[in-house]
């Protein structure tokens, strides 16, 4: 019997969903010709809503999305490419209302930003690791000098050639 | 030299909090003119009933011209009313309206309780020409030159703010120029 319910459910989710997805176009909105309004749900998708900003007007429920929406069903009928309709709003109101913005000089931090970090990021990760490798061999070091060998062999505790001060107290303490 | 590399996260953070300082201070509702410094859309609008003139392209050539976008259901539009009428009033400039997406009965009651300061105004119903404008929120207002080119626009309510730094200093140099 669950299972029943369940499978039921499953079968008329989809229907469930479909529906709200299309639910700001408006029935009277929606053009006669199929082949028309697909492009024009396409070129709406494409369209940001200048009052809700991170809706298309596809989406939007604004009173000026729906402006948008009939100004793109009407440059459609009046034969405007999809191009001609994009670039008839953008004359209007900017690459802003574009939601997927152009490549172009005043975007280009925008769409070569992201890679050029990488390459940067990159760059330094190698820069670092070949930095870390010279310094494990002892590429480019200076030598202990004769003074601080002494020294260091006296706290290591290995007695060495004329012993400092230092060296032989290390020596009286551990050294026998 | 190599003691510079450790400046570099320092300068980076302190890149990030230059862009913050200036991208927190911008109000993202505010989109960027595509119309500024072009010439005004090729439009025509009936006057309100029982005015006389509308507002048409024509209108916004040979002088330095306001142009407010307005609506009676508008509540900020009301708030800016009083900046209007003294731009219209006392500062002499030619102030002209499109009635954004109004009734006509609604527009002229509000004008009739809050003023008419504008030279005219053309009605815009279905707000098609408001879209030619690239107007997506009411209030707007414009400065048009005399050649009818676009040099400003306001989104939003004109605070006096915004009137005495932006607006009349560019309208006097429009009007000498």
């Amino acid at each position: 019997m669950r299972a029943h319910l369940l499978a039921a459910l499953l079968a008329v989710s989809p229907l469930a969903i479909a529906p709200t997805a299309a639910l700001a176009v408006m029935p009277d909105e929606v053009l006669k010709d199929p082949a028309l309004e697909s492009r024009a749900r396409e070129i709406s998708k494409e369209l940001r809503c200048l009052v809700c900003q991170n809706q298309s007007i596809d989406d939007s429920n604004a009173p000026l999305a729906r402006d948008l929406r009939v100004l793109v069903r009407e440059r459609l009928q009046a034969g405007d490419s999809d191009a001609g309709v994009l670039s008839y709003v953008t004359d209007r109101y900017g690459d802003y209302v574009l939601l997927r913005p152009p490549f172009k000089a005043a975007t280009l931090l925008l769409w070569v930003g992201p890679f050029a970090l990488l390459a940067l990021g990159a760059a330094g990760t190698v820069f670092y690791l070949r930095g870390r490798r010279g310094a494990g061999s002892g590429g480019d070091t200076t030598p202990l000098t004769e003074d601080e060998t002494r020294r260091l062999d006296a706290l290591l505790g290995k007695a060495g050639p004329g012993d400092t001060a230092l060296g032989k107290e290390a020596l009286g303490k551990d050294g026998v | 030299m190599r003691r510079l590399i450790y400046l570099l996260p320092l300068l980076l953070f302190a890149g990030v909090g230059v862009a913050f300082w200036y991208g927190f201070d911008r109000d993202p509702k505010i989109i960027p003119s595509a119309l500024l410094d072009k010439p005004v859309p090729g439009f025509e609008l009936p006057p309100l009933p029982g005015h006389k003139e509308g507002l048409s392209t024509a209108q916004l050539k040979g002088g330095v011209t306001v142009v407010n976008v307005f609506a009676s259901w508008c509540i900020p539009c009301k708030a800016e009313h009083p900046i209007i009428t003294r731009l219209s009033r006392q500062e002499g400039l030619t102030v002209r309206a499109i009635n954004h997406k109004d009734k006509a009965e609604d527009a002229i009651a509000w004008l009739n309780r809050n003023g008419d300061p504008y030279a005219s105004v053309g009605a815009d119903l279905d707000g098609r020409v408001s879209i030619d404008w690239g107007v997506y929120g009411v209030p707007e207002t414009f400065l048009v030159d005399r050649e009818g080119r676009i040099r400003f626009k306001h989104v939003g309510p004109l605070t006096p703010q915004v009137v005495e730094e932006q607006l009349l200093p560019l309208a006097r140099e429009l009007s000498r120029g």
